[in-house]
């Protein structure tokens, strides 16, 4: 059950390679993903990471080193096979819905791969359902929320279920609502269908939620491991530009401030239960 | 006055007219738009001018949103109409107050052109109001099928019109925020000498045509990594729908030419 679904393998992009000042985006990186997981892969802005995930789906390919996916090493012939078991979600609500009401927009991967009419009908609606978005069949999309929209962008990805799903800062431009709708149609997928997730973001908080994180900094895999592996190098997260999760900081205060709380906690809802049983456990 | 124009715009509903498949309807407004030169006499543009009516009444469009909503055509009609009445000089003369001079003629004439004018206007305005601009793109998509043959990108055509009427409101929205914090920053469209208003739309305009490279490359990124590679091998999630009363309105189209010719003088 444990395989390998994608995998990077010495992997160095460069965007501009004739000009030798540039940097290499991605520089000698390589880590794998197991089916099923969910990751994170953090790091402030430019460190890399949308370079990252072009280079997942063959939307760019590496000067040296090799992507492979489903099984299959990235190249022309391969490319169209490993993108269609692939889901990909961005950053912009707006910039990525083709299709003129919701259900067109989620018919759309699947007309591109040659579905037969009657599949696409049930797809569509059963893609829809997965994010809680079949009331909105025949909305177009500037009558949506942002985050009505990201979700409608997820059952377009999902249409054609795919075995991997990567976002793209899909939540950072939405309000903190859209923000929790998202993050929660993801992780009610991952408990239904145990979808492989890859989320690319630079809030801390909803890293915390992943099996396993990557911490890029300027093109380099810094920092590589479970949240509480990750977050317990706090100051370093800090000097790389990335803020810890609000319950996370509020501790690492109380703790300074002479407060004996025990170890960390990533989620507010274990900081304040380690809060409210305080005096009694003393 | 933006509000109230109904070019292009589309009022979702169900009467028949609305739930006839945008092929007909496309070939119904094309097919009318030809008959219409048959009628020439009284009778004739009677019989048109009631057919279009009996259309708009079935369609539920209430006559008096339809009309009010074309003021602007209706401003040219009368000049047209006045036009006829003023530069013909045939028939009798009607009415002879100094310089202006009418005659039967020119009375007549005018009276069918802003019929011939009015039906045409209400007809193809009743296509868009009843029909959803993709379903018009599908239709157009189907009916220029034929055209592949000889190269015509017709796929591409049709996608790059629903595109084109996808992105129009997220367009509109992003100039309305543009415009708002240029004000904010001082600029002023609304008044001025005109040399002056034009400058000031300059700073409006290029940050929208940036925006919109911007919207269409991630587009792009976005279709290509769903799978798009042209029309080669795609199927149609919107399936289009031609029954009978399709068949019929062309029928009834047919039934109209006749009658037309037989009245004719
Ligand atoms: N299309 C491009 N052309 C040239 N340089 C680019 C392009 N896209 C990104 N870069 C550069 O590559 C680096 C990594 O960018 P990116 O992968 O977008 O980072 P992130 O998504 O982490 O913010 C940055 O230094 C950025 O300026
Ligand atoms: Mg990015």
């Amino acid at each position: 059950m444990n395989s390998i679904i994608l995998s990077f393998e010495n992997v160095t992009f460069t965007y501009t390679q004739e000009d030798a000042s540039v940097k290499p985006a991605v520089q000698d990186l390589s880590f794998s993903i197991q089916d099923g997981e969910w990751i994170a892969l953090v790091g402030h802005n430019g460190s890399g990471k949308s370079t990252i995930a072009k280079l997942m789906n063959g939307l760019l390919f590496p000067q040296t080193g090799k992507v492979s996916a489903m099984g299959q090493l990235m190249a022309e012939e391969s490319l169209w096979d490993i993108r269609s078991q692939m889901g990909m979600v961005f950053q912009n609500p707006d910039n990525q819905f083709v299709g003129a009401t919701v259900q067109d927009d989620v018919a759309f991967a699947l007309e591109n791969n040659g579905v037969p009419h009657e599949e696409m009908v049930l797809r569509v609606k059963e893609s829809l359902h997965q994010v809680k978005m079949e009331a909105y069949l025949d909305h177009e999309p500037h009558h949506l929320s942002g985050g009505q929209k990201q979700r409608v962008a997820i059952a377009g990805a999902l249409a054609l279920r795919p075995r991997l799903l990567i976002l793209d800062e899909a939540t950072s431009m939405l309000d903190p609502q859209g923000r929790m709708e998202v993050i929660e149609t993801i992780r009610e997928l991952r408990e239904a269908t145990g979808l492989t997730v890859i989320s690319i973001t630079h809030d801390l908080e909803e890293a915390a939620l992943a099996d396993r994180i990557l911490v890029m900094n300027a093109g380099q895999k810094q920092l590589e491991g479970t949240p509480d592996e990750v977050f317990l190098s706090g100051n370093e997260l800090t000097t790389l530009g990335l803020d810890l999760p609000f319950s996370m900081r509020m501790t690492h205060l109380l703790q300074e401030a002479g407060v004996q709380l025990q170890g960390e906690h990533m989620t507010e809802d274990e900081l304040v239960d380690e809060l409210w049983t305080f005096y009694s456990r003393k | 006055m933006m509000e109230k124009m109904i070019f292009g715009r589309f009022i979702p509903g169900d009467s028949i007219i609305h739930r006839m498949d945008p092929r007909a309807k496309i070939l119904f407004v094309f097919v009318f738009i030809a008959i219409v030169f048959i009628a020439n006499s009284a009778v004739t543009y009677g019989i048109l001018l009631g057919f279009t009516l009996l259309v708009v009444f079935l369609s539920k469009i209430r006559l008096y949103f339809l009309i009010n909503g074309l003021k602007p055509v209706f401003i040219l009609l009368i000049f047209t109409f006045l036009l006829h009445i003023f530069f013909t000089r045939e028939g009798d003369l009607l009415v002879d107050i100094g310089f202006i001079e009418i005659y039967e003629e020119g009375l007549r004439q005018g009276i069918f052109i802003s019929i011939r004018f009015l039906v045409l206007v209400f007809i193809t305005s009743i296509l868009t109001l009843t029909t959803s601009p993709i379903s018009i793109t599908d239709g157009i998509e189907v009916l220029l099928g034929p055209f592949k043959r000889v190269k015509l990108p017709v796929h591409e055509l049709a996608l790059m019109m629903s595109i084109s009427l996808r992105f129009i409101p997220t367009l509109m929205d992003e100039t309305g925020k543009i415009l708002k914090a240029q004000m904010a920053r001082g600029s002023d469209i609304g008044s001025g000498p005109v040399k002056e208003r034009i400058k000031a739309v300059v700073p409006l305009l290029i940050p929208l045509f940036v925006s919109a490279f911007k919207r269409a490359e991630d587009l792009a990124t976005a279709m290509e990594v769903r799978g798009y590679r042209g029309g080669e091998g795609r199927t149609r999630y919107r399936q289009l729908d031609w029954r009978f009363k399709d068949s019929l309105s062309l029928l009834v189209l047919a039934g109209l030419a006749g009658m037309l010719w037989y009245f004719r003088v």
